[in-house]
Order: C-alpha cells, then sequence, then structure tokens
C-alpha cells in the first residue's frame, strides 16, 4: 500500500526507478566501492531516463518541478545498497544545481543547469574548508574583485563529487569583514588555471563516490560566474538545505529499511543452539525495534517532506527528520550487524557497507547538533 | 503503421506463490506486473513507430480493473492507446481470451501484432497463436529479431540449435522471444503524458460477446506446488575418503553416475 502523500504517477515512477537501480547499479555495487566511485557514465544514463530533472522544469530539460519525484528517486537510489552512487548522483542534481536553478542567470542556467539535467555535466557544491565546517561563516576562501573577474584564494575540504565536477559551485568571501552577509557563490569551471584538486580523500563509508580537498591560486573566474547577487551566498545555501536533509533523511530511511530486510533474511537462515536466530525471541524483539524505528522516522520525514512540497515553513520538521531518520541509521545498521554477528564484521557480507555508509548521515549536510541548535532556535526566541 | 500489441498483467517474477484453502492460487496481495515477453513486445512496437518515423500502437489486454496498471506502464513506456476489456467475473482459458482478443482486433485496424510468446503465468504459449488463426493471418513465434519493409515482415526466430530468417506477408502475428531488445523505463514525462491517453474500457457485450461463446474448453482441475528444496548434505573425512563415498552416494543413493 502506496503512502498517501504519494500519487499513482510516483508509485509508477518509483517502479521505473526501481528496475533500473535493480538492473544497471546493484550488480556493479561491489566493483565501484572497490575502484573508489562509479563511472561518469551512470550521470548520463540517469539524465538520459529523466531522473536527474524530476526537481527541474520543462524549459531546462526536467520534467516538473516535483519533489514528490525527487523524493522517490532518492528512496530507490538508497536500495542499490551504495551510499556512495545516491550521494555522487544527488550532489550534482539536488546540492549545486538547485543554487543555479533557483538563484542563477539565465546564462548560467544553459551553460551549467541544461547539461546536468541531461547528466553531461557534474556538479559540486564546495562549502567547508578544512576550518569551516558547521560555521559556515566563518570560511576563509576570498575572492577579490579584479574588474570582469573574481580573484579566489583558499580551500575546499570534504567536497563530494570534488575530484571529477566539471563545475563547483563555490562559497567565498566577498566582503571578509562581513561575516556571513560576506559570503557569495561562484561557479568554478574544472581547468581554470589556479583551480585544482589536492586530492582525493579516503573515507570510511560513501566509498562509491569521489570526495575531494580543492585548491584556489589566483583563480580567475568571471563576474558572469556570481550567482545571483554578491554578499547573498549565506542566504541561498541556508534556502536549499532544507531539501539536501530531505534527501538525507528520506536515504536513511530507505537505507535503514535495507539493513532490516537483511537482518531478516539472515536471522532466519542462521542456525544456533538448534534453531534459527529468527526464532529466538531476544531477536525478534531486536527486529521488532528496529521496525519500529524505522516507521517512526519514515512518518516524520513523510510529514516534514509534505510541509515542504506545499511551501510551509518546513524547517523545524526536516531538521527533526534529519536528525531522528540518520540516528535511527546508526542504530538499525548497528543492530543489523550485531544480528549477523562475526559475519556482520566480514567485507563479503553487505551489512557492513550499510553501516559504515550510514555514519555520515549524522554529519553531513549540518550536524545532528547544528539540527538542535535550528530546532531549538524556533522555539525560544 | 498501425501497431497492435497484446499484453497480459501477471504476478511479478519474485511473488511467492501459495494456495489458498480450495487448492487454488492466492491472489490477494501479490504484485502484479506486465508479462517481461509482452513487455518486449511493447518496447518492439515502439521501436518499430519510431523507425517507420509514423505509427500508432495500440495496447490490448483481457483482464480485470487492475490490469490498467499494465496497460497505462505500457502507455507510459510511449503506446498511443490502451483497450482494456474486462469480461467480468468468468472462468477464462487460452480459447476464451484469444477470442475476445481477436474480435476486438477484427474491428480495428492493424497492419501488424504484437505480443510476448507466452505468459510467465500459465506459460501455455497459445493465445497469440490462436488469435492469428481466427484472424487468418501467419504467426511467427519466439523472434529475436524483426525487420518491416513493403508490407512484409522479415524476422529471425530460435530454432532447436539456431536460428531462423523467415518472411511474412503483413499483417501477421509475432512474438516475442528474450533478446529481441531491452525495454525502456518508463520515464517521468512518459509516465505524465500517459496519464491523458485514451484508455477504452469494454465489457464483454461491448465486444458483441456473450459468455457462452468464450466458455473455456479447458478445466483446471488441480494445482500443486514442487517440493521444497531437501537441504544439502555434508560429507565429511579426509578429502580421498570423503570423495569415495560421495561416488558411493552418487551411485548407489542419487542413481546419477
Amino acid at each position: 500500500m502506496a503512502h498517501w502523500l504519494f500519487q499513482e504517477e510516483h508509485e509508477m515512477l518509483r517502479k521505473s526507478v526501481r528496475s533500473w537501480v535493480e538492473k544497471e547499479i546493484k550488480p556493479y555495487v561491489e566493483q565501484w566501492e572497490e575502484q573508489g566511485e562509479f563511472p561518469r557514465q551512470l550521470f548520463k544514463r540517469a539524465g538520459e531516463l529523466g531522473f536527474l530533472g524530476l526537481t527541474y522544469p520543462e524549459e531546462y530539460g526536467g520534467s516538473g518541478e516535483d519533489y514528490l519525484a525527487g523524493a522517490v528517486f532518492f528512496e530507490e537510489l538508497a536500495r542499490c545498497g551504495s551510499a556512495g552512487v545516491a550521494a555522487g548522483l544527488g550532489a550534482s542534481m539536488a546540492i549545486a544545481a538547485p543554487q543555479i536553478y533557483k538563484f542563477g542567470s539565465e546564462e548560467l542556467k544553459q551553460r551549467f543547469l541544461v547539461p546536468t539535467i541531461t547528466g553531461e555535466k557534474i556538479g559540486a557544491l564546495g562549502i567547508t574548508e578544512p576550518n569551516a565546517g558547521s560555521d559556515v561563516a566563518s570560511i576563509a576562501t576570498t575572492a577579490r574583485d579584479d574588474g570582469d573577474c573574481y580573484v579566489v584564494n583558499g580551500s575546499k575540504m570534504f567536497i563530494t563529487n570534488g575530484v571529477r565536477a566539471d563545475y563547483v559551485v563555490t562559497a567565498v568571501k566577498t566582503d571578509p569583514a562581513a561575516g556571513h552577509k560576506g559570503i557569495s557563490l561562484l561557479v568554478i569551471e574544472k581547468g581554470t588555471p589556479g583551480f585544482g584538486v589536492a586530492k582525493k580523500l579516503e573515507k570510511l563509508g560513501w566509498n562509491a563516490s569521489d570526495t575531494g580537498e580543492l585548491y584556489f591560486e589566483d583563480c580567475r573566474v568571471p563576474k558572469a560566474n556570481l550567482v545571483g547577487q554578491e554578499n547573498a551566498g549565506f542566504y541561498y545555501i541556508m534556502k536549499n538545505f532544507a531539501w539536501e536533509r530531505l534527501v538525507m533523511a528520506l536515504q536513511a530511511v530507505a537505507a535503514s529499511q535495507l539493513a532490516l530486510e537483511e537482518a531478516i533474511k539472515y536471522a532466519q537462515q542462521r542456525v544456533q543452539f538448534g534453531k534459527p536466530l529468527s526464532k529466538f525471541q531476544v531477536t525478534r524483539h531486536k527486529l521488532a525495534d528496529m521496525a519500529s524505528l524505522i516507521e517512526t522516522a519514515r512518518s516524520l520525514t513523510y510529514y516534514a517532506l509534505s510541509l515542504f512540497v506545499a511551501g510551509e515553513d518546513a524547517d523545524t520538521a526536516v531538521a527533526m527528520a534529519k536528525i531522528y531518520a540518520c540516528e535511527t541509521a546508526n542504530k538499525v545498521t548497528d543492530e543489523a550487524v550485531q544480528i549477523h554477528g562475526g559475519y556482520g564484521y566480514m567485507m563479503e557480507y553487505p551489512v557492513q557497507r550499510y553501516w559504515r555508509d550510514a555514519r555520515i548521515g549524522t554529519i553531513g549536510g549540518g550536524t545532528t547538533e547544528i539540527m538542535k541548535e535550528i530546532i531549538v532556535k524556533k522555539m525560544i526566541k | 503503421m498501425k501497431i497492435l500489441v497484446c499484453l497480459k498483467q501477471t504476478f511479478d517474477t519474485e511473488a511467492k506463490i501459495v494456495l489458498d484453502e480450495n487448492g487454488k492460487i492466492e491472489r490477494q496481495g501479490v504484485s502484479l506486473i506486465m508479462n517481461p515477453y509482452d513487455e518486449f513486445a511493447v518496447e518492439e512496437a515502439l521501436r518499430l513507430k519510431e523507425n517507420q518515423g509514423e505509427g500508432e500502437v495500440t495496447v490490448i489486454s483481457v483482464g480485470g480493473q487492475q490490469t490498467q496498471d499494465a496497460l497505462r506502464q505500457a502507455l507510459a513506456m510511449g503506446a498511443d492507446k490502451a483497450v482494456l476489456v474486462d469480461p467480468g467475473d468468468v472462468e477464462l482459458d487460452e480459447y476464451s481470451t484469444a477470442t475476445i482478443l481477436a474480435k476486438v482486433i477484427s474491428g480495428m485496424e492493424y497492419d501488424i501484432i504484437l505480443g510476448g510468446f507466452r505468459a510467465i503465468d500459465d506459460g501455455s504459449a497459445q493465445v497469440a497463436g490462436r488469435v492469428a488463426e481466427i484472424l487468418n493471418i501467419p504467426v511467427v513465434n519466439m523472434i529475436t529479431k524483426l525487420e518491416v519493409a513493403d508490407g512484409k515482415a522479415v524476422a529471425t526466430r530460435e530454432i532447436e540449435g539456431g536460428s531462423e530468417v523467415v518472411e511474412v506477408p503483413l499483417p501477421a502475428v509475432l512474438t516475442a522471444q528474450k533478446g529481441l531488445n531491452e525495454p525502456r523505463y518508463p520515464s517521468m514525462k512518459g509516465i505524465m503524458k500517459a496519464k491523458k491517453k485514451p484508455m477504452q474500457k469494454m465489457t464483454l457485450a461491448d465486444v458483441g460477446l456473450e459468455e457462452g461463446q468464450i466458455a473455456p474448453k479447458v478445466k483446471a482441475i488441480s494445482f500443486s506446488l514442487p517440493e521444497p528444496r531437501k537441504a544439502g548434505k555434508i560429507i565429511p573425512g579426509e578429502p580421498a575418503e570423503a570423495a569415495r563415498e560421495l561416488a558411493r552416494l552418487l551411485r548407489e543413493e542419487a542413481k546419477v553416475v
């Protein structure tokens, strides 16, 4: 039974994405995890099938601004069992491109949004720096005004798709004295002199996606690449966080569900003391607890999603959903490993990957602690 | 070019089949899909239309109201129109289904009729052939390649140990085998367009048939599920000894060597 939030067309889309994931992603996940990235071709394929355009209007090659369709896409993508694949596609479609779509000039949209939707270009969003994570206002990358260009200096850290992105929507200080009111967003293209990848980072999880450390040395960026208004970048970043966090919550729920299914399967097969683990009350109750946590996380996430698609203030609900869903993923994948016992600790069982992949959820896209600040700020003015 | 595709809604390939207390197949709660062989047929119809640069693809099914889901999927893939004949709560066999389909089709314009060579549920592989027989047109089964030009179809079909290329005048019925193509996934645009495409729903009376005319000629008496697979056996001991024991068991118990 489909959830009331989704229409018939969303359930049809779900089937499409599910069979695509089943046929064209799942069989290759192990290989991509080992290689440390999935093929660039997957962006093109997702674009060709219209998946990267689900949340964009037709004039840019999308199928309509349908965030429920986007939600379905990310939920089903999570079922491939490698969160890195979803992270890579998501960073381009749901994190980098929205800044250009919502705030960028028509020229920027034609140059970057359209090819992101077709999958020909890969995007990344560069905010975090070695010394600026949760405290976005403290970023130190500067962009000095120099005629028709900005001259950018600084570095960016933990940038998903950073290594192979064709463009990075980069947060820079255009007015270093003005704190968060001095931040702007610049689209910096691969190959721009002075822009380079310092290194590809090694991670605990999300191994099928590339994560880079980037540097800018007297990198000249044309003023036409400024997204929206100068010094309005902080506001733009905050604006898209709701969707990014919703995507993370949706994927956390889907990944938890996958871990639960894997645990159930194993509990039914594994025989100890003469009967399958699934016949022991201790396992049964564990599974019931896991399922209840997931259902609660799903309900809260769908509630936040419903506010978001209705255009209402969703910030509090989204923050709650992100905390709850991502914390749930940590708990549920941990229990799934526990149920698997020694085999759960072995690389040949996928459950270890679910556990590793889940761990970033309470850190990336705004930590659980920052989410709590958002919630409490609305309660105590 | 008018292309018709006959399709059936079947159980999901991953569905667990169980029998109810009357020994009939339990249909409740089973997820349903378009028969995968029919999906090849739909895809081939769309490619044919695309290659010809013009044409119309109509998908036809016999089934209950839930069969609209399978038809809707074909529309979302790109078919132009759908026709559903809901015969109501009656028993059908291959004869009944083919009679209904042929009757509907005889009132339509068509150059070519496609379908899966069999359905994955009852797997009788009869309906398409029967439709061709009633319509008095040629049928080519299990095709893996199709080319259409100048009122003729040239198809490659599987035969034992190889393949055969055949030519038939159109109109004709051709049935799809795995390997014919790789069906497309419905895109969101296709799904949204499908909502506005015509879905004609007909009853037996609308088709011009009475229940008596489609009374099944074959009756299923009983169903049974395969024996559950038995657990494997591990032969312990030194390799040489274990191998000897294995050979003995294969000869004396399994009687396979």
